[in-house]
Parts: structure tokens; sequence; C-alpha cells
């Protein structure tokens, strides 16, 4: 399903890199060079998104979120900012942005973000109690696991884990989402402890079934999806 | 500013002045006061010694008329310092005494009056003033008797002299006073302010000096000595981490470039041109990492210290970051062992994050440094706990222990310097931010890092201050879409 996605950067490259990225991947990309066109694009068009710079000519980013929010529109925003610090991710988030994303960043991160941020609201409101992917399935009341009628033991960050990966089912999800959403952190690890994590997981999900249901998406991230599909 | 206008707005100047403009209007007071009581009490004697004669004479008058006044009067005027006395007709013509002339309306008022006269025995007008009590006797004769008042100038004459010559005495003291504060006080803050010119025109090592006496001028000048130690600190670090970049990170640079550069010469294929790009990513990410966290050092040493206020359990971080770091260190066959009371919980104030990534960054060192040589699976030790410190404070301890290498003695200061890898581990990947960004964090946290020996291996103390008790765990951030199952 395509998204349309409101761009509002200042640097004509980047911007021109995004849409034409973004429309490629399938969406629908409009752009905006500064604050005010910004606002005024964001609270008249009907869109799933907001990419969001920081700092903006006219009107900066986080004053044009604040202004949104006020007019109680709650379209999704992605903040894109130079400044990747902890405290400015507070600021960015405590505006009224949903995601932050520190540049440089991979274009597969600001994608997998944005269908994230675009899903979540086109999705049921509330949490589902329970996800099926193929024939796996996740109780979130029972934290119970089974696979094709086969229950599967995990540890509690294992479910945490996979719950997310269902939660997204069909969807990238890249390594740093997974360290923010399953652990809470948002510094860069190094080494690569999340693979690790996601393997494991693996192991105990897909060994021994004809179909793998947790794929890699090279140069991205992981996907959880019906192999079959 | 001439040297007279520099004097005018100097703030000891002004303070003098002030303490002189009071000094006077006290001393004024007090000589004034006194003076003033000193005359009232004067003048009523003198109406009461006027009074009793009037009445005197007036008895002397009823019983022998006016020629037994008359006489008595002659008399009266002969004695050494007698009074003023005159007698006269209904018309002022004179009959007796010893007063050669009054302003002549005076005789036709009864009662007190302050006024000229000239003597009798004096020649010329020279006019003396006294204060007369003017009496109608019956028979239409007026009665003068009086009393000069030299006496009462006299006095006045003398609080006048007191009074100036005590101005003149407290004007001389405060201007010493005055000259000594600005010779000493003045002078010490002129120097202050002639030093401070010189430092910003760039002689950074200069300070201000210090008599020793410990006065506020000596705590302003220490206080500013060590802002200006701090400055340079900071200045020098400045300077050291703008080298480093410089030096370390050309390196990454020149490799990225020279990938590129063989790359175009030599690739033929898509696919070799895309492994190139591929690589050239991933240099670019390393290279984006390194300035991340330089920037995040030096934010930490510019004293910027995100998310004051909130209180993280610091236990809580040590489980969780050695639970995310476990999978990878049992695959690298040296396993964490975390030694944490599942209990335990130790507040500290500051940012969960930093301490989250410090503790990320001492793991991911045990577990690429600290393996243990010949034999396998020896474990990482993470543990925690409260400690005291020598001077008293209360400390939350994270302990990361391997059985790999360690650091030798000393090369423990070094290599929490930014930039610093020993020779056992340049072949390993890393840049030599690690510990630099975890000293860090401690320094910012008001913690403390020991790096020791763990005989064998490497034993870090990463001890951040406990919270205060009455301080509520704030829960960490629930960002987004974190799972409400756990």
């Amino acid at each position: 399903m395509p998204m349309r996605i409101l761009v509002i950067e200042d640097d004509l490259d980047a911007a021109g890199y995004i849409t034409k990225a973004l429309k490629e991947a399938g969406h629908l990309a409009d752009h905006a060079p500064d604050g005010l066109e910004g606002y005024a694009l964001a609270s008249e068009g009907n869109y799933d998104v907001l990419v969001v710079d920081r700092m903006l000519p006219k009107l900066d980013g986080l004053s044009v979120i604040r202004s949104l929010r006020e007019q109680k529109i709650d379209t999704p925003v992605l903040i894109l900012s130079a400044l990747g610090q902890v405290d400015d991710r507070v600021k960015g988030l405590r505006a009224g942005g949903d995601d932050y994303l520190a540049k440089p960043y991979a274009f597969s991160e600001l994608l997998a973000r944005v269908e994230a941020l675009a899903r979540r609201r086109a999705g049921p409101t509330g949490e589902a109690t329970s996800y099926r992917v193929g024939d796996l399935e996740l109780d979130r009341l029972s934290h119970n696991v089974t696979r094709a009628g086969e229950e599967i033991v995990l540890q509690p960050r294992e479910f945490r884990l996979l719950e997310y990966l269902m939660r997204n089912a069909g969807q990238v999800v890249t390594r740093t989402m997974l360290l923010e959403n399953v652990w809470d952190y948002h510094f860069d690890p190094q080494t690569n402890v999340i693979d690790v994590h996601v393997s494991r997981l693996r192991s105990k999900i897909d060994k021994g079934h004809a179909t793998p249901l947790i794929h890699t998406v090279r140069g991205a991230g992981y996907m959880i999806r019906d192999g079959a599909r | 500013m001439t040297a007279l206008g520099k004097l005018f707005r100097s703030t000891g100047f002004k303070l003098q002045a002030i303490y002189l403009l009071l000094f006077v209007l006290f001393a004024g007071f007090v000589i004034g006061y006194v003076g003033w009581n000193t005359r009232q009490v004067m003048d009523s004697q003198i109406r009461d010694t006027l009074e009793a004669e009037i009445r005197g004479l007036s008895e002397q008058y009823r019983v022998g008329g006016i020629r037994r006044l008359v006489s008595i009067i002659d008399r009266r005027t002969r004695e050494p310092g007698a009074s003023l006395y005159l007698v006269t007709t209904f018309a002022g013509e004179y009959l007796a005494g010893n007063v050669d002339s009054v302003p002549l309306d005076i005789l036709d008022r009864p009662g007190v009056h302050e006024t000229f006269y000239s003597p009798e025995d004096e020649t010329g007008p020279r006019s003396r003033e006294a204060m007369a009590h003017v009496f109608i006797l019956p028979g239409g004769f007026r009665m003068l008797v009086g009393r000069d008042l030299a006496e009462r100038e006299r006095l006045n004459e003398v609080i006048r002299e007191a009074l100036l010559l005590s101005l003149g005495l407290v004007t001389v003291l405060a201007c010493i006073g005055g000259w000594f504060v600005m010779s000493r006080v003045l002078k010490r803050v002129d120097g202050m302010t002639e030093t401070t010119r010189t430092i910003m025109a760039g002689n950074l090592g200069g300070r201000l000096a210090v008599s020793g006496n410990g006065d506020e001028l000596d705590r302003l000048a220490l206080n500013l000595n060590a802002m200006l130690d701090r400055i340079n600190e900071l200045m020098n670090g400045m300077k050291e981490v703008s080298d480093n970049i410089a030096h370390d990170l050309k390196t990454p640079l020149t490799r990225l470039r020279n990938r590129a550069e063989e790359a175009l010469r030599n690739a033929r294929t898509d696919e070799e041109y895309a492994h190139a790009l591929e690589d050239t990513i991933e240099e670019s990410d390393n290279l984006i990492s390194v300035f991340n966290a330089l920037l995040t050092i030096a934010r930490l040493e510019a004293g910027n210290t995100p998310s004051s206020g909130a209180t993280f359990d610091l236990a809580e971080t040590a489980r969780s970051v050695a639970e995310l770091y476990e999978a990878v260190a049992e695959e690298s066959l040296t396993p964490v062992v975390v030694e944490i009371d599942p209990g335990l919980s130790l507040p500290v104030a500051g940012s969960r994050e930093l301490a989250g990534q410090a503790l990320a960054n001492l793991l991911d060192n045990a577990i690429k440094y600290g393996a243990a040589e010949g034999t396998n699976a020896a474990p990482i030790v993470i543990s925690a706990g409260r400690q005291r410190t020598a001077d008293g404070r209360d400390m939350a301890v994270v302990e990361v222990a391997d059985h790999g290498p360690g650091i030798p003695e000393a090369a423990r200061e070094q290599v929490l310097e930014r930039f610093t890898r020993l020779e056992s581990s340049r072949t390993s990947p890393g840049f030599g931010l690690g510990l630099s960004l975890v000293a860090a964090v401690t320094r910012m946290h008001d913690g403390r890092l020991t790096l020791g020996d763990n005989a064998p291996g490497l034993r870090v103390a990463f001890a951040l201050p406990l919270a205060p008790l009455s301080d509520t765990i704030t829960p960490p951030s629930a960002s987004g879409q974190a799972a409400q199952s756990s």
C-alpha cells in the first residue's frame, strides 16, 4: 500500500535523494523546502508520515511539529537531525515527534522507520493480544509462543524481540530499531550484538521447519514474514 | 579617563565620601544638640535671676518709693559684676542705672527682651547684647533689669570652634582612610584588571596575584585562577582533540579515498563496483561512529549534562547491558557471568543512556581483548554493589573483570586518553575511544573509574555516586513501541 509522505528538508540534494528513493520504494513523496511551506502542506494535505529536518529556514523543525500538534494534527513525524545527542533526541520527542533519526543515516533505516510509523497509524487502534505469522503464533497475554502447534520456550528478552518483529511483520526492522525498542538504548553498539540475538531467536523459531520466517534483509535489517506468501 | 575622573568613579572613593558625610552629620548633630541645650539652660537661669531682682526692686519701690529705688540701684551699679539697671520716667527720661541707652520702644513693653544697649561707662556707639526684663512700676516709672549676654556669646563661640575642629578632624581622618583603602585595595583591583587584560590579550599562563591574607580579594583571585586553570585545561583538551582528529581521522579517510580510487581504476564488473561501494559505505559508517563518539566525549567534557535531574537504576542498567552482550560473548567463547543480586537497586542521578553506553563499551572491550590465553571459557564477570569511598561518598559500583592480558599499570592512565591503543591490540578493530568515553561519562556523573588488576586480566570499576534515598527512580523512557510485556 503506497503511503503519502511529506519531506520537509532545506538541503535540496538530500531532499531529492530521499523523495526519489521513497518513490522507488513505491510511495508518494512531496517535498517542502522550508518550515512555513512544510507547515502549510502538512496541515492541508493528508499525509501518512512527515519527515522533518530540525534546522529549517523560516520556521524550525520543532516549531513546525509543535504547531501541528497544537492544531490537533497527529500525523506521525520522523525527525531528522545532525544533532544525535541524547538530550536532542529527548527534546525532539518532547516537541511531539514520534521518532528520531540522526544524520547521516542509511536510507534503509529511514525507510524502515517511516514505514513503521505509517503502519502504526494505519493499524488497528490498541494493541492486539496475539500475533500470527504463518504457522507461528505469539500470545501476548500468556507469553505463549507456538509454531505449528508446538510450544517454543523463549527467554523474556527473546520474547520481546519476537513480539516486536511480529508486530512489524512483513516490514523491515533495522538493528537500531531493535536496540531502541527491545532494549531501550539508542547508542551504537559497535559489535554485532543484535545479530547474535536474532540468530539465536531464529534457531529457536525456524530450526526444523521447511519455511524460514525470520529473514535477513541485506544492508537493512530483519523481517519476519510468512515465507509462503 | 583622567586620574581625577578615575578617582571619582572608584568604589573606594564613593564609600569614603558616604562615610565622611555620615560622620560630619553625626558630629554636627552631637555638638549642636549639646550647644543648644546649654544655651537653653543658661537663658532660663538668667531669666530666673532677672525675675528675682525685679521682684526685690519693686518691693523696695513699694516700701520707699522712687527715691529709695534710685538709691538702691545707684548702690548696686557700683558693685563689681553688677547687672544692668535703668529706671526712667514714663516719658523715658533717665533717673538711675548703668545703661546709657536702649531702644526706646522696649521700655513701653513689659516682659523679657533680647536687645542691644550701650553701657554707661563706655564711649561711642558700641552696642552690646543683653537680655532685659522691663517692668512698669505703679506711677508710670519704667524699670529695666538686664544681664549682658557676652557669656552666652562666648559659649556659642566655643561650640562653633568645636564644630569646625571636629569636622576638620573627621575630614582629615576620612581622607587618610580613603587613601589607605585606595592605595591598598584599589591598587590590587587595578592589578587584577591589568592581569586579566594581559590574559585576554593571549597570555593564557598569566595568573592573578594572591596576597595570602585570605580576604575577599584573595578568594576572588583564587576562584578566578581556578577558573583560568579550567579554561586552560579545556583549551588544551580541545587542542589535543583537534590534533588527534587530524591524525586519526585522516588515516581512515585516506583508506576510503584509496579504495574508491582503486575501484574506479580496477573494477570491471557491476559486482565488483557494488562490492567497492559497499566497502566505502562501511568505511564511512565507521568514520561516522568515530565522529559520534568524539562529539559525545567532547560534549560530556564541556559539561553539558543531558537529561539532568533524572534518576535511573544502575543495577538494572548493568543487567540489561550484560544481557545485551551475553549472546555475543558466548559466541566468542568468553561467556559473561552476571553476579548481580536480582533484588539489588542502585539509584543514580544521571543518564541511563550514557551509563548504558559506558557499560557496553566496557563489556565490548572485555569481549574483544579479555579472552583468556590458552584456556577457553574463562568468563567475564560483571558484578554490582554499593561502596563507600575514603571521603565518605556512597557509590554505586559496577565491576567488569576479565581474564585477558590486562593493561600494564603504567599504561592505565594513558588508555583513558582519546585514540590510545595498546600495541598488543593494534591489529583488532577499534579506534581507541571506548575507554575515553567511559572516562568522560564517569567524570560527567562525578564518579570514579578505576582500572585494576584481576590477576590475570583487567578489572574495571565504574563507580557513580548513589542518589539520595528520597529520590525515586524514574522508569526508563518508554520509547514508542517498547513492548509492554517483559
